[in-house]
């Protein structure tokens, strides 16, 4: 037997979330796109926008650091690649000429972007001099020759905010209106159960797409995005709400609530100081493991071409151009952001199971 | 040569889990005779289910035992239950069959979805090969035979729309089915009502008499001991502290715990001398090292213990 | 049990019309309403109408009413079977909505069944084999089946069918068979098809149903009365399958209604990237052209579809479950 000392609930917690290695690497994946996300403009080597007319649908480029002939180099490079027309398909075929290397340049100067809208800057992370004929596509480009490693990432950032955007508003909904129906009860109870009750049971795709697609054509780029998260959230909240209510339903008749109002807290003081606290973790989980719903929503609206639409940059948008299979077939590497959001939503996942296990104060340190 | 219908010798069970193992038996024995109540009386903890489990052998994966569990059934070769393999159609036809059980928690015990008529009568499907209609016709006898009125309609109900004392005559006729020759009662009245409780004792009793087997009954209550059985075996953390026939442990208990749990019970009467005596066990005490202080005659035995 | 048939009954009245309240909102949000648009339709073709026939065609679609007067007007027409008109097919939405709504249904029908045939026994191994290899395998395969949207295995589908295969999936109908009446080879030829479909709508709802099962059945496998049936001597196989799992599996009827709506979402953007004979591709294009009749009518089918379908999964579970029977009788 070991040694019995006292731990805070929440060093217990950490405790718990440290045993569960996958969540604790899908944390650091996550911590690590969304700041890649975050600084895409500077991460990225060219804008999303810009379309390299010598490079259409080409395939993704190798970055070397062997050359042709075996030779060693410390900066990588990539080498040109040398475009042929096959005269039978008529399809552009690409092929790598190791005659042109072009190196890799790091924090130089090239497109001139301004970052997060606000501060102008010309320095990329990476890329390959624009003065000279070289480019660098490391995931190809699409049929307008636009780089898909740029768009990925500016998409990654549309996506990833979308998650927490939305869940942040369904939160908000889904906390309140359960928190009022559980802990008034009666009348505001039975209303807001018969609302979540429809609203589960319609399918939602095809609401949400009705509801996106009504959004007027005219809107800006930035008014659809929160028009989009809005409809997202509007019916995402039932499921979360049914759960705050259960809960507070529960906890109304507690030990510690009775008290406090025995005590004579006003309702708001015992919702805000005792009630909620006490089950802020579930919440969190809970939220953890709603973002995946909300970034696979709107990746399926823009998808279909109703959530988010060009020129806004979104792994759903940039799905949009592998539609049929002779895309896909042609050009497979478009799909790529289809891994991002599958590895992304899988973080997610395991990032939630882990902060479940961590939050139940049930679940021993013991037990595998 | 051993002429009981169980005994237990040596039995040690250990659960293994991540901060290490526990001991919950350390070499226990005792014996269960022929045609007889034997009760086994012990604080929670002391591993009187965990013996009545080994018996059955529905101990979780995690518990190592090792010691002799030996069935000695009327009629048949001796049983070595402890080193059968889970798979030897042996097992089957000693769960259920040879020995049976009756649980402590009526209100779970019984499946909630099927009927309590085929719950019973899937006890005689296991073990003889009978039609289904005439295994509901036992099981509506006996059904019966454990107090149960309006049998044929009670048959076609479910658990949950049974009380607790109810469900433990399901349970209890469910476990006699098949007429084991060991019956382990595992707390059963526990978790009932003190007016149901006694209804199921007497029971158990009269069923014991009139079938003629033997019963091992677990039980924290002295008083249910007092009640119901001939022999006593009194536990603690995992030993075994004395054992004997009822009269003499309840009478002039010989181990310092077995007259503190006497002394514990409200409404029985301690001789001052023995009272003085209890004074040398206290809470966590050494329990003496494993050797049994000789047979104190008529079967009894009580553990070494240090003032 | 019949009053209980009978409650459920009137209680699918009040939610379908707040549903129908909520689609006819939707319906309204778009600027501008179907006679303008025929309008606009009409004009750039040369057509120009009088005022006349124009308040005449208002009056005809009860535009001229107040809202509530025409959500009556609609859903009354609505109910006896008048779903309006279509003008982006130039045809009545009766005539459009009901083959692709049996499409939709029987694929639904058959992801359902396909998860469950699939998803059940995997979940009970992973439960009763805990930490095993295979349940680790199994529960990866899960996660990735979570994570993966739809549309994307269906696109995934159709590269390596078409790169390793030469197959290009698509359709429920090999071009053939495409617009001639039922036979036996149409039907087989369906059937090769309706594979694709299933799977693909079938992955996502598998790995929540494997879940589900797991836990479900650990929880089960603790209960006294699993240990009382082992005691009594029934055989492990036939235990495990007539306790546990037995019990295990009765809330996956209730979570038909879970499930439904959420395979009826999968199948509509399923539907468009295989290009299928369904309600989503339609849809789809409804709304993009703003055909709101037409897709009015499709949310509306597909939310009494859900709806009919969670009050079988009702019914059907208090069949299974004696103890809700009886509560709710």
């Amino acid at each position: 037997m070991s040694e019995l000392r006292e731990l805070s609930p929440s060093r217990l917690a950490w405790l718990r979330f440290r045993r569960h290695r996958l969540a604790i690497l899908a944390a650091c994946f996550l911590v690590v796109l969304y700041t890649l996300a975050a600084f895409c403009e500077f991460i990225s080597p060219y804008t999303p926008e810009q379309r390299n007319v010598r490079a259409i649908n080409a395939p993704p480029m190798d970055i070397r650091f062997v050359d042709a002939q075996g030779q060693f180099h410390f900066r990588p490079f990539v080498y040109d690649l040398k475009l042929t027309i096959n005269p039978d398909t008529w399809m552009r075929e690409y092929e790598e000429d190791s005659s042109t290397p072009y190196p890799l340049r790091f924090f130089a100067k090239g497109v001139p972007y301004e970052l997060w809208g606000l501060v102008p800057a010309e320095r990329h992370l990476f890329s390959v001099d624009p003065r000279g004929p070289g480019y660098i596509h490391w995931f190809g480009t699409d049929s307008l020759g636009r780089d898909m490693f740029s768009r990925v990432l500016y998409g990654a950032r549309v996506s990833l905010s979308i998650g927490i955007v939305g869940v942040g508003l369904t939160l908000f909904l889904g906390i309140l209106l359960g928190g009022f129906a559980g802990y008034l009860g009666g009348i505001v109870d039975s209303v807001v159960q018969r609302i979540t009750e429809v609203l589960q049971s319609i399918p939602t795709l095809p609401l949400w797409m009705a509801l996106s697609a009504a959004l007027p054509t005219a809107w800006s780029p930035i008014t659809t995005y929160f028009g989009v998260t809005l409809i997202l959230s509007l019916f995402g909240w039932t499921t979360l709400a049914r759960q705050v209510r259960g809960r507070f339903l529960a906890m109304r008749e507690e030990d510690f609530v009775v008290a406090a109002r025995l005590l004579g807290a006003n309702d708001s003081r015992v919702i805000f100081r005792h009630m909620l606290p006490s089950f802020s973790s579930h919440i969190i989980t809970t939220a953890t493991l709603a973002v995946p719903a909300m970034m696979l929503g709107e990746t399926a609206l823009s998808f279909l071409g109703i959530g988010l639409r060009a020129p806004v940059v979104s792994w759903g948008v940039l799905l949009q151009q592998a539609q049929n299979y002779q895309v896909i077939v042609m050009t497979p590497w478009l799909l790529l952001p289809g891994a991002f959001i599958v590895v992304t939503v899988i973080a997610f996942n395991l990032l939630g199971d882990g902060l479940r296990d961590a939050a139940d104060p049930y679940s021993s340190l013991s037990e595998k | 040569m051993n002429d009981s219908l169980l005994s237990i010798e040596d039995l040690i069970v250990e659960f293994k889990t991540e901060l290490g193992s526990v001991k919950a038996l350390k070499e226990v024995s005792f014996d269960v005779p022929y045609s007889s109540i034997t009760a086994v009386v012990g604080e929670s903890g002391s591993g009187k289910s965990v013996t009545s489990n080994a018996i059955m052998r529905l101990l979780p994966d995690s518990a190592q035992t090792s010691g002799e569990i030996i069935l000695r059934p009327q009629g048949r070769e001796p049983i070595a239950i402890n080193s059968l393999d889970e798979r030897d159609p042996q097992m089957q036809e000693l769960r259920g069959g040879l020995v049976s059980m009756v649980f402590q928690e009526p209100m779970t015990a019984l499946s909630p979805v099927h009927r309590i008529g085929d719950q019973v009568a899937e006890a005689v499907l296991c073990h003889r090969k009978v039609s289904q209609e005439a295994a509901l016709a036992e099981a509506a006898a006996m059904l019966e035979q454990v107090g149960l009125t309006e049998v044929e309609s009670k048959m076609r109900m479910y658990p949950f729309e049974f009380s607790g004392g109810m469900r433990q005559r399901v349970i209890i006729a469910m476990a006699l089915i098949c007429n084991p020759q060991l019956l382990i009662c595992d707390e059963p009245t526990t978790a009932l009502d003190v007016t149901i409780q006694a209804e199921i004792l007497v029971l158990i009793k009269s069923l014991q008499r009139k079938l003629n087997n033997s019963v091992l009954f677990i039980t924290h209550d002295l008083g249910v001991v007092a009640q119901i059985a001939d022999r006593v075996v009194v536990m603690y953390d995992g030993q075994v502290m004395e054992t004997g026939s009822v009269r003499q442990v309840l009478k002039s208990p010989q181990h310092p715990y077995t007259l503190h749990l006497l002394s514990s019970m409200p409404g029985i009467k301690i001789v001052e001398e023995l009272q003085t005596s209890s004074e040398g066990w206290a809470e966590g005490a050494p329990m003496g090292s494993g050797t049994v202080l000789g047979d104190a005659g008529g079967g009894r035995q009580v553990r070494e213990f240090s003032k | 049990m019949r009053k209980y048939v009978i409650r459920r009954l009137l209680g699918m009245i009040p939610t379908l019309a707040i549903i129908s309240i909520i689609v006819f909102v939707v319906i309204q949000l778009p600027e501008g309403d179907i006679v303008t648009s025929t309008l606009d339709q009409l004009s750039a073709t040369g057509v120009d109408l009088s005022d006349d026939r124009i308040q005449n065609l208002r009056a005809q679609y009860n535009l001229d009413q107040p809202l509530p007067v025409q959500y009556l007007a609609w859903i009354g027409n609505f109910i006896t079977g008048d779903m309006g008109f279509s003008y982006l097919y130039a045809q009545p939405v009766n005539e459009l909505v009901w083959e692709r709504l049996g499409y939709t249904l029987l694929i639904t029908t058959c992801a359902l069944l396909f998860t469950w045939v699939l998803a059940l026994p995997i979940g009970i191994y992973s439960a009763v084999r805990q930490y095993s290899v295979a349940d680790y395998a199994f529960t990866t395969i899960g996660l990735i089946g979570l994570a993966t949207p739809n549309f994307l295995v269906a696109l995934i589908l159709m590269y390596f069918g078409y790169t390793w295969f030469g197959l290009s999936f698509g359709g429920l109908f090999s071009p053939e068979y495409l617009n001639v009446p039922w036979s036996w080879g149409r039907f087989r030829d369906m059937l090769a098809h309706l594979w694709i479909p299933v799977v693909v709508i079938g992955t996502s709802g598998m790995a929540i149903t494997m879940r589900l099962m797991r836990a479900n059945l650990l929880d089960e496998l603790k209960k006294p009365y699993v240990i009382t049936a082992r005691a009594k001597g029934v055989p492990p196989l036939k235990l495990l399958l007539k306790y546990p799992v037995r019990i295990a599996i009765n809330p996956f009827i209730s979570t038909i209604g879970l499930l439904l709506p959420a395979l009826i979402s999968g199948e509509a953007i399923v539907g468009v990237v295989l290009n299928l004979p369904t309600t989503g591709p339609l849809l789809v294009q409804s709304l993009i052209t703003q055909d709101m009749y037409l897709a009015g009518s499709l949310i509306m089918m597909l939310s009494v579809l859900t709806v009919v379908g969670m009050l079988l999964s009702d019914l059907l579970l208090a069949w299974v479950d004696p103890r809700i029977r009886y509560e709710r009788a």
